[in-house]
């Protein structure tokens, strides 16, 4: 049995015209009917496999679209629907419109239109569907490495007041690779003092993965 | 003994698979009464399969014993029902289970979830008192609270609680989390608050709430089924197409009706209740003196 038998879609509208977003709508009504393929459209980031994104993003929607991006468990995919959502479209050049999604939060899928076709939409939905088997699978493969697939990391009542800062909570993207840099510092800090050979080596690690993506090391900060 | 043991096995093996089957069912139904294809009719059980391969996102940790403890107390009271226990019990463990669930999304902090466990909580003010009439309305029929003797009596239960049967299906609708009365959740995907109840509930502890939902219908079938059942062995046929017909009436009014507001909730459910169970009820101790 495949996961990609129910995929449960979250839309959420960057800053669009609502051509793309009735287009999206249109694929629910009888005509299409997108049930059919078991998909649901879902308005809770908890429950959803994909990640439906229309219009640019601009500066206000940003951190919104990166919060909705971690909240989803894995694995999860992001489709960019419509030209605006790919690359900014007639939108680009407004001085609050940073680009289309992938500014934000890795893109998996583009379909592109203006306004999109349900045609073209529920095309890319299915393209994005065998791309969340591939994604169960290394998830299936990190589970065997030891990582836990609960995820602790957004247990609240953990949090320290002083954790919370309002001006960068929503600045990291939770992305798969950077998890796990998370999850192999949280292991390098936990283990036992290792014998003295090691050291340099434990020393290491938690540096190139400070230098690498700044933004994951200030939630790391703030969980630890 | 053997004989509680083999039927509590097969209602822990057999339940899941029918109400898993029931949901697909209502789905693909709806779908058709909405002129579309509809999913496929074991859409649910992938909907499970997937929850269970998907991380789990816990907000609070409490939360997990709770949903567990709201699957194992949902299957408890189903188990004490077909056995043939005690009706009393078997209502007392589900309030117990319902009260799990609540907690488990008032544990989260998260406003969708402490919204959607206020609504529960009202929704359980409405389905309680019928609930427990339904018990004693066997017992003014029949005489015992036991299932077991319940379903060997000499008439069905129809017969002399018909007002019952007609509060428990308004009350059904609000156990199904059924269109008027779906406010604390819903098996529809959108909502005005989310998802209610489940909102901070993701990947397995949302498949075993799944899981629970369907333990927990086949266990409101059961008791529906108890109206029809006496001791003609021929009446369980009756009792089945009385399910069947009364599960896709529940199927048609989710369809037909929009959501009412809490308040229309609990003043129709009461005066539901307070007609037809109250009324069966009075009218049953009155003669039956």
């Amino acid at each position: 049995m495949k996961i990609s038998k129910s995929p449960w879609v979250l839309h959420y509208d960057g800053s669009s015209c609502n051509g793309c977003d009735i287009e999206v709508l249109a694929t629910m009504t009888p005509l299409y009917d997108v049930e059919r393929f078991g998909i649901i459209n879902t308005g809770n980031p908890k429950h959803a496999d994909i990640l439906l994104l229309t219009g640019g993003i601009n500066a206000q929607t940003a951190p919104v679209v990166r919060q909705l991006y971690n909240q989803m468990p894995d694995p999860k995919v992001v489709i960019a629907c419509g030209i605006c959502s790919c690359d900014g479209g007639i939108f680009k050049e407004c001085y609050n419109i940073l680009g289309g999604s992938d500014k934000v939060v890795p893109v998996d899928v583009y379909v592109p239109g203006c306004a999109v076709r349900p045609e073209a939409l529920i095309d890319g939905v299915v393209k994005a569907l065998a791309i969340l088997e591939e994604k169960r699978v290394k998830v299936k493969e990190s589970m065997k490495q030891g990582y836990c697939t609960v995820d602790y990391s957004k247990i609240a009542v953990r949090m320290k007041a002083e954790d919370y800062d309002p001006a960068t909570q929503y600045d990291a993207v939770l992305t798969e690779e950077a998890l796990r840099e998370q999850a192999e510092a949280k292991i390098a800090q936990t283990a036992k003092p290792a014998p003295k050979p090691a050291a340099p080596a434990a020393a290491a690690n938690p540096a190139p993965a400070a230098t690498a993506t700044a933004a994951p090391k200030k939630d790391e900060g703030g969980n630890a | 003994m053997t004989a509680i043991i083999i039927k509590v096995v097969l209602y822990i093996l057999l339940a899941p698979i029918i109400g898993g089957l029931m949901e697909g069912i209502d789905r693909v139904v709806s779908a058709r009464m909405q002129r579309r294809q509809g999913p496929p009719l074991l859409q649910p059980f992938y909907d499970v399969y997937k929850l269970l391969a998907k991380q789990t996102t816990v907000v609070n940790s409490i939360q997990v014993l709770f949903v567990i403890a709201y699957t194992i107390f949902t299957i408890f009271t189903g188990a004490l029902f077909f056995a043939g226990g005690d009706m009393l019990l078997v209502f007392f463990a589900l309030s117990m289970s319902e009260v799990m669930m609540v907690l488990a999304a008032y544990s989260t902090n998260g406003p969708y979830s402490a919204l959607g466990a206020n609504r529960e909580l009202l929704q359980m003010m409405c389905y309680e008192p019928m609930i427990l009439l339904v018990a004693i309305g066997f017992y003014e029929a029949n005489g015992s609270f036991m299932v077991n003797d319940l379903v060997q009596a000499a008439n069905p239960a129809i017969c002399k609680i018909p007002g019952m049967l007609i509060g428990f299906l308004f009350i059904l609708t609000i156990k199904f989390r059924k269109s008027p009365f779906d406010m604390s959740t819903s098996h529809h995907a959108h909502q005005e608050m989310v998802k209610g109840l489940t909102s901070d509930i993701s990947g397995t502890n949302l498949a075993f709430y799944e899981i629970a939902e369907w333990y927990d219908e086949v266990l409101m079938m059961g008791i529906v089924a108890m109206f029809f059942i006496y001791k003609n062995p021929i009446s369980i046929v009756w009792a089945l197409i009385a399910c069947v017909i009364f599960y896709l009436m529940e199927t048609l009014i989710d369809n037909v009706f929009p959501r009412v507001k809490y308040m229309a909730m609990l003043v129709s459910s009461w005066v539901v209740i307070l007609v037809t169970a109250g009324t069966n009820l009075l009218i049953l101790s009155v003669i039956g003196k």
